[in-house]
């Protein structure tokens, strides 16, 4: 079964990116813009969630916080993108309930080596 | 896939430059209203994420420049954001000329060496209260080291976070994760879980004790749980190094094995030892520990002794170790019989006996194989070499000044023993030269934009009956013209030759040869890169040099797997026989009518178009008697030069087994071994680029 991934991010370049990796190892990706954008389209199937934690109108943590808050999402893999710098916000999205994270600027790769870790 | 991959990246990068079309003018717009409104929160957070997109979509991107540069602008911003810094006037003016910068970089690669860069980046960190200027820089990865390859034991102690499922970690994936490292054996503990009316199902209170057998590092281990370590309670231990030796009394006993995990004491222990029950019982009837506990540490027990008789009978079975000369003696005998095997074979050809004729066809194919083996026996991996290159490198980089990482590849690439031993000095030559001509210094290299270390790549790889050694370096590469110069100059080449770039390139290998101006005590005085050739040629391997200007340089070696045994051309001049490997040997054709009479000691034949010296190896071994009335050429390639050899008949292909000729004779250079015929006379195995050599001086 083709399993679904959904990528937050204010970024086209990285959502673009993010995208085509995935697409490429044969998952199914839906887009979003940013938080907001992202619970709107958090509906029938997703196991996944990669999420930017920088973005306009809702960011990455309260967008965590909010997916763990609904119901069939409360235990889907949620990964975080975070800088080196940004320590105490992975310390913030873990609390908010991320399950991982990948350290920007990343490469096809290690996105691919996350996702099939957290996704069996 | 590849060429998929290259367009998905060139799609991406259209995708990020026109984002960052979009991003610059609201970087802009944020600028601009901030220039008004200088401590509004917003607006500050705004630039950020504009010079925080573009530098992280950058760099992802393959425009590096672009993402170092907008990296330090950035991280004034993040100050600024912290509260640590206030939006100044100059701030703001170096943020519009970074804006500027930024877009100028995007639209023409070349400006990144412009001198804007560093102009706007030194006011920019003048600017920054406190040396924070390396705070974000990331820590370089070290390179993955390679993995021992002995089996160890482990064990973990994986105590998740209650709310581990709320973080969307499912930790049964994470054992089966320690199921793919090696052998896993896993113990649930379910004390922990409470009565039923208080249990919450989305928590977790399972715990488990895994002993893990593995020839993967604790880094790898570590792995699995990188990503809920800081919240679970996790250990890895090493508990044994799992083998068959020395440990005759099996494994712990049940008591240390629980004061070892921590879970009792040692006077307990003791003072539980005292009465004569078995320890287990005792020690959960005595409250000490819990009987999951024991079954754990007793299902531990039961697990390593399983796991070190299966080794045990695998390491008698699997690895004796031998002195080298016996292995030699053994080759030579498997040489006798492959020789004696083909008398037979003579033989038996000749009668017409059937029954004579099987067994003889019987021991022929039981003779291949036992060949076959017994050179597999003399090979070993190349690895065992590569301790002494990364030493070569170490001193030669202190020595030199320089920072120079030695990755390897391929290190259980399998060669013949002799082979390696032959093959270690040109290869530690070919490194130094590397170290010294090819990378450049630190500064040198800082200057250019690449990364202070440089790096060499040895790499080995099997490939048909051969295998292909590459040294590649990522310095300065090698200059053709500057070889060109440096050959006419010499009298290598004249100046009509026309030469490719590959040809160029190879004239490095040419005796006298050298284009470093300055001579340094470890390489450069030009009889080095001949001499590897040499060496390489006389183990019947050939060598190849490719180079990049400014990007690095690769030489390729290939060498034939085994020395003991090779594919041999016999032919015969009057009474003698000859071998000429037969990977030299490019084609066979008649003397008659194709001769002409050259100068000095060459004569040439026609070739096609080409005219190809030959030398009669009747005349040069003075052989007694006259040539026949039809003659033979053998065209063969010396790695130079193609050159013929006049015999007076080719006799055919044949499995020759080398033999070393006595000390007496290990002066005699065109010669490199002997070989036993099928009719017990001897033919010499000729070494054909020295034979080319002799015939010229």
């Amino acid at each position: 079964m083709g399993k679904t991934i959904m990528t937050v991010d204010d970024s086209s370049s990285v959502r673009q990116m993010v995208s085509f990796t995935l697409k490429d190892a044969g998952y199914s990706v839906v887009e979003a813009a940013d938080g907001k954008d992202a619970l709107q389209k958090l509906q029938g199937q997703v196991d996944m969630i990669i999420t930017d934690l920088n973005m306009p109108n809702m960011d990455g943590i309260e967008l965590i916080k909010n997916v763990r808050a609904t119901s069939g999402y409360k235990f889907i893999p949620i990964v975080m993108l975070t800088t080196e710098s940004q320590d105490e916000k992975k310390q913030e999205g873990k609390k908010a309930g991320a399950s991982g994270w990948i350290v920007k600027p990343f490469k096809p790769p290690q996105i691919l080596s996350v996702v099939q870790k957290l996704l069996k | 896939m590849n060429s998929q991959m290259m367009s998905d990246k060139e799609q991406m990068q259209q995708a990020f430059l026109e984002e960052a079309g979009d991003l610059l003018p609201e970087l802009e717009a944020a600028l601009l209203e901030l220039d008004n409104a200088p401590s509004e929160p917003e607006l500050i957070n705004r630039v950020f994420r504009a010079l925080h997109t573009i530098k992280g979509s950058g760099s992802m991107f393959g425009f590096e420049e672009v993402a170092d540069f907008t990296h330090e602008v950035e991280n004034a911003f993040e100050l600024v954001r912290c509260g640590e810094m206030a939006v100044s006037k100059e701030l703001l003016d170096l943020t519009f000329r970074a804006k500027d910068q930024i877009q100028l970089m995007l639209q023409d690669s070349a400006a990144k060496d412009s001198q804007g860069v560093q102009e706007i980046l030194e006011s920019v960190r003048e600017l920054l209260p406190v040396k924070k200027q390396e705070a974000g820089e990331s820590p370089k990865q070290e390179k993955q080291s390679q993995t021992s390859r002995e089996n160890l034991a482990y064990r973990i102690r994986f105590k998740p976070d209650q709310n581990i499922l709320a973080m969307g970690t499912d930790p049964m994936m994470l054992l089966d994760e320690l199921r793919e490292l090696g052998q896993a054996y896993v113990i649930a503990h379910s004390e922990d879980i409470p009565a039923l009316e208080k249990l919450d199902p989305e928590k977790c209170f399972v715990w488990w004790d895994v002993i893990l057998i593995t020839t993967q590092g604790k880094n790898a281990i570590h792995d699995v749980f990188i990503f809920v370590e800081e919240d679970s309670e996790l250990s890895i231990q090493i508990v044994d190094h799992v083998s068959g030796y020395g440990q005759e009394e099996g494994y712990r006993k049940l008591g240390e094995i629980l004061t070892e995990r921590g879970d009792l004491s040692r006077q307990d222990l003791e003072a539980a030892l005292g009465s004569q029950k078995r320890v287990g019982e005792l020690l959960v009837q005595a409250g000490l520990v819990s009987r999951t506990q024991v079954e754990s540490a007793l299902a531990e027990q039961q697990t390593m002794r399983r796991v070190q008789e299966d080794c045990s009978k695998d390491v008698s079975a699997s690895s004796v170790r031998v002195p080298a000369l016996k292995l030699d003696e053994l080759v030579n005998l498997v040489g006798e019989l492959v020789i004696a095997q083909s008398k037979l074979s003579r033989m038996v050809g000749d009668d017409g006996n059937m029954a004579l004729r099987s067994i003889a066809e019987e021991i022929e194919r039981l003779s291949d194989e036992l060949r076959d083996n017994t050179l597999g026996i003399r090979m070993l991996p190349i690895g065992s070499s590569f301790g002494k290159f990364r030493r070569v490198v170490r001193d030669l980089c202190s020595q030199k000044g320089k920072e120079i990482e030695l990755v390897t590849e391929g290190a259980d690439t399998e060669l013949d023993k002799t082979v390696i031993e032959r093959i270690n000095d040109p290869l530690v030559h070919l490194l130094r030269n590397s170290i010294d001509h090819g990378i450049e210094s630190p500064e040198e290299r800082a200057k250019l934009g690449k990364p202070r270390q440089g790096t060499i790549t040895f790499s080995a790889a099997q490939s048909g009956g051969n295998v292909i050694l590459t040294i590649s370096d990522d310095g300065r590469g090698m200059d053709s013209e500057r070889i060109k110069a440096k050959a006419l100059e010499k009298g290598i080449i004249s100046q009509g030759d026309e030469l490719g770039q590959r040809e160029l390139l190879n004239l490095i290998f040419q005796p006298g040869f050298s284009t470093s101006t300055e001579i340094s005590d470890i390489s450069g005085r030009g009889v080095g890169m001949d001499v590897v050739r040499k060496n390489i040629s006389a183990l019947r391997g050939s060598v190849d040099a490719e180079s990049i200007p400014g990007e690095g340089s690769t030489i390729r070696i290939s060498l034939p797997l085994t020395l003991a045994i090779i594919d041999g051309l016999q032919v015969r001049v009057g009474e003698q026989h000859f071998i000429i490997p037969l990977s030299v040997v490019g084609e066979c054709i008649e003397l008659e009518g194709n001769a002409q009479r050259g100068e000095a000691n060459w004569d040439f034949v026609r070739l096609r178009d080409q005219l190809i010296p030959y030398i009669s190896l009747r005349k040069f071994f003075e052989v007694q008697g006259e040539a026949g009335s039809i003659e033979q050429v053998v065209v063969v390639d010396t790695g130079e030069k193609l050159m013929g050899l006049v015999v007076d008949e080719v006799l055919g292909q044949q499995q020759t087994v080398i033999k070393n000729l006595s000390r007496v004779y290990q002066h005699i250079r065109e010669v490199s071994g002997a070989t036993i015929l099928g009719d017990g006379s001897i033919a010499l195995i000729l070494d054909v680029s020295r034979l080319g050599e002799m015939a010229a001086g």
